[in-house]
């Protein structure tokens, strides 16, 4: 915030904006959760036709999976760059970070691709409905990540690039992408590997 | 001479807004005592539509076998009425009340996020728009076997499936048409904004908090507000997901929540009510603070139990999320969920008894100064505790399952959220009018007003009780003559009016006090919370430097002090002090920064309506449009600095 006044900020000593990033990220686990839940309740019961496990590759859902992981990696470079000061470096990881996010959003297109082409569609039954809503949501927030790092990094092309006190911060970014790394982790595990 | 500054305007692509009067200042407004105002008229509005509904519904009820309405409008009208009432005029009155209030009882300059909080409110407006263009552009249809299209007519071409939208009724087979995608759509949007103002208010009330303010210290009201939001916070998502699976299912056929397809519609009354319940706290712990905060001035005695009074407030945010089922009797969960919600309903009754006793105890031996306020806060309690014993009931799982669906449950719901809620909120509106205005309320009037609505009130919603244990069945349309329910039927409408008559009452003290009411001082209470330490109406700087505090009630300390017998006395320097807290007030010396105005929250959020046609029309081009206006307000606000370079120019007054 901008000086000029004594008036007290930040009663608990954490940055407004990173507070704000805290309870919305807390708000997120209920989303999630609710998904999670919904796909736990169906996943036991019997439905017809196709299921997941007639079209899925979990190998190749593994390695997408690692790409996604190794973003988080990316992430914290970026901002390790960045508390010392080094632009460049921060761009560079900043981009990489973005790009892993695209390519592990072009696998879930294929993925959901080739899905679709073996019969198994959004309305086939309440396990693809609940699979596709649960990971195509988690998806979302994926390009919305994506967005965000490309921003942030149009941004640090400018003059007078990125800092750490700066509107649009690259930590609370980096922890909205941290969490939507870790529901990933979740999601591989409770959809493919359970 | 005063010092007015102004931000350097030509820093960002498009031009600063700068009106501080007029039209554009209202929608660029990021100040948080104009979103409040602008809350509080919008909400009034809508309250005053949901009524309109309620008295559209009792004349169709005042006489058995009446046809002034056909099934299809009923179904609408009681539709709409609860969703407006809850979503569109309660939870927004509410949020008038915390936009106003909050930073004033922290002692901040605003919210921690002002462009946020704009936002959150233009998207509560876009979301009712969104939601009331259903009489527009929605259709109910004609289900299979149900009524005909021809006796839908325009009343009826609004979402029908109750306000709970139970499946598979609310289904696009038994509710073909769109216009149950509107009420779909439309709480998403709502609940977007009101998760907005949560994160807003959570983090203003860890983070603003002025010097000395420690939470033990903050005033009730800002504790139920953390309280309000937190439930907000924790319950909104639920909703949104089970609305996503309402819109997959009616629009991309999938079977959420229908059987055909392997989908459950009792998922969807966990869902609904994991959200619903929280929301009933959500509607009343509002009310509750502000009655916490009348009672005291009033009594001329500290509330009772302060820690408790928090304490409670937050044990029933918490068990609130742990009671649902109980409006699931009915449905198909097992005895022991039955026994244990059965339970937990009992449970969630001693904190609220607690608040009620310490409410007692603070009126008990007090100097009782019968003002409005007043006597709305002593309603309240009245009211509240009559609605929460029939309340209590229904945790006896037999007799709750004989009374679900009947009148006595709309009996109990109004008691709490009319006779608790709205009486909370005008005792509110009546305490605070000086602070916001200026001005007195016309306290004539205002006793008029409570007498005709408590008369009312009770005449409408009393009768309902046995009307209930008799037998009729709510949402009923016509009832026949043989059942001998026409006459109190007919007296609950006639109570319904006089409630719509001190509407009215309220309305023109309202409108006349505002215009010619006495000029009021900044303290016309003798209040206990700091508030009421600054001008009225309240300067665009709210203080003019940051108040140090240093007790519960700092301000009532200020001005008071303790005799031997523990009596307050007033100090002879509290004269000396409000004159110099006065003038402090309306000139500041130091500068003062403040946000600046933007069009980005109003440009943004004009965007989720035209996603919501899309959705329900399948159109490209609206979804084009939504996504462009969502796009140019997220660069326009991120590339906007909250606050501009600031230039300090000199100005004789």
């Amino acid at each position: 915030m901008s000086g000029g006044h004594d008036y007290p900020h930040e009663s608990t000593g954490v940055e407004t904006r990173k507070l704000g990033m805290w309870v919305f990220l807390s708000t997120e686990i209920l989303f999630f959760g609710t998904l999670i839940t919904t796909f736990m309740i169906f996943k036991g019961r019997d439905f017809p036709g196709i299921k997941l496990t007639d079209v899925y590759d979990i190998p190749f859902t593994s390695v997408s999976s690692f790409v996604l992981l190794m973003s988080s990696l990316t992430m914290v470079l970026a901002h390790n760059a960045l508390e010392n000061d080094d632009q460049e470096k921060t761009r560079v990881w900043l981009l990489a970070t973005a790009m892993l996010g695209a390519v592990f959003l072009a696998g879930q297109i294929y993925e959901f691709t080739e899905f679709y082409h073996k019969g198994f569609e959004l309305s086939t039954n309440i396990f693809s409905s609940t699979f596709y809503v649960l990971t195509g949501f988690h998806g979302l927030h994926v390009f919305i990540g994506v967005v965000f790092l490309i921003g942030l990094w149009a941004i640090g092309q400018r003059q007078k690039g990125l800092s750490l006190d700066s509107g649009f911060n690259l930590e609370f970014i980096a922890l909205y992408w941290h969490f939507v790394d870790i529901v990933w982790i979740v999601l591989f595990t409770v959809v493919y590997l359970i | 001479m005063t010092k007015i500054i102004e931000p350097d305007k030509q820093t960002n692509i498009f031009r600063r807004p700068s009106s501080e009067y007029g039209f554009w200042s209202w929608i660029t407004t990021v100040d948080h005592k104009k979103i409040g105002i602008m809350y509080g008229y919008a909400a009034f509005f809508f309250l005053l539509i949901g009524g309109l509904e309620a008295l559209v519904l009792r004349i169709q009820l005042a006489q058995p076998d009446n046809n002034f309405l056909s099934a299809a409008e009923y179904n609408a009208m009681f539709t709409m009425h609860g969703t407006t009432m809850v979503f569109l005029a309660i939870m927004p009155i509410s949020a008038a009340f915390f936009n106003y209030l909050l930073p004033l009882q922290i002692g901040a300059r605003d919210v921690a996020f002002p462009r946020l909080n704009a936002l959150s409110f233009w998207i509560w407006v876009f979301g009712g728009l969104f939601l009331y263009s259903t009489f527009v552009f929605g259709t109910a249809g004609a289900p299979e076997g149900g009524y005909l299209a021809e006796e839908v007519g325009w009343l009826g071409n609004a979402p029908n499936g109750g306000w709970f939208g139970y499946q598979p009724n609310a289904g696009f087979k038994y509710s073909p048409g769109t216009a149950m995608d509107y009420w779909a759509i439309g709480l998403q949007i709502l609940g977007i904004s009101s998760l907005v103002s949560a994160f807003n208010f959570i983090v203003t009330i860890l983070n603003m908090r002025t010097q000395g303010m420690r939470l033990m210290r903050m005033p009730v009201f800002t504790w139920m507000t953390f309280a309000v939001a937190f439930l907000l916070a924790f319950s909104l998502p639920i909703i949104a997901i089970a609305l996503f699976y309402v819109t997959f299912d009616r629009q991309f056929g999938t079977t959420f929540f229908l059987t055909e397809g392997g989908g459950d519609p009792v998922l969807w009354q966990h869902l609904f009510w994991l959200f619903g319940h929280p929301e009933v706290y959500i509607l009343i712990l509002p009310a509750f603070g502000i009655v916490s905060e009348i009672l005291p001035t009033f009594s001329r005695k500290p509330l009772f139990g302060y820690p408790a009074i928090v304490f409670a407030g937050f044990g029933i945010a918490f068990i609130g999320f742990g009671v649902w089922a109980h409006h699931m009797f009915a449905s198909a969960i097992s005895p022991v969920a039955q026994a244990g919600f059965g339970i937990s309903t009992m449970i969630i009754a001693v904190p609220t008894g607690v608040k009620i006793f310490n409410w007692l105890g603070t009126i008990w031996g007090g100097k009782l100064n019968l003002k409005t306020p007043m006597l709305f806060a002593l309603g309240f309690i009245g009211m509240f505790v009559i609605g929460g014993l029939s309340g209590v009931t229904h945790s006896i799982v037999p007799a709750d399952t004989q009374q679900t669906d009947t009148y006595y449950i709309v009996a109990h719901f109004h008691y709490v959220l009319f006779g608790g809620a709205m009486f909370g909120i005008f005792g509110g509106l009546y305490y605070w009018f000086p602070k916001v205005w200026g001005k007195m309320y016309n306290e004539t009037l205002g006793q008029i007003h409570f007498w005709t609505m408590m008369i009312g009130f009770n005449l409408t919603f009393g009768p309902m009780h046995w009307l209930g244990l008799q037998g009729q069945v709510r949402r009923t349309w016509v009832y026949a003559e043989e059942t001998n329910l026409g006459f109190w039927n007919l007296i609950v409408s006639i109570g319904a009016f006089i409630i719509a008559l001190s509407i009215l009452i309220f309305m023109a003290n309202w409108i006349y006090s505002k215009r010619k009411g006495e000029t009021a001082p900044f303290d016309p209470w003798d209040a206990r919370t700091i508030e009421w330490t600054i001008p009225s109406p309240t300067p665009v700087w709210n203080f003019s430097k940051a108040p140090e505090v240093k007790a519960l009630d700092d301000f009532w300390h200020a001005k008071y002090d303790e005799d031997e017998e523990g009596r307050a006395v007033r100090r002879d320097t509290a004269d000396d002090l409000l004159i110099e807290l006065e003038e402090e007030g309306l000139n500041p010396k130091e500068e003062i920064v403040l946000p600046n105005p933007s069009y980005f929250p109003f440009i943004l959020a004009s965007g989720l309506p035209f996603l919501g046609y899309a959705v329900i029309y399948k159109t490209i081009a609206l979804a084009l449009i939504g996504v462009t206006l969502l796009l140019i307000g997220s660069f326009g606000w991120a590339t906007e600095p909250l606050e501009e370079e600031f230039k300090t120019k000199e100005e004789e007054e």
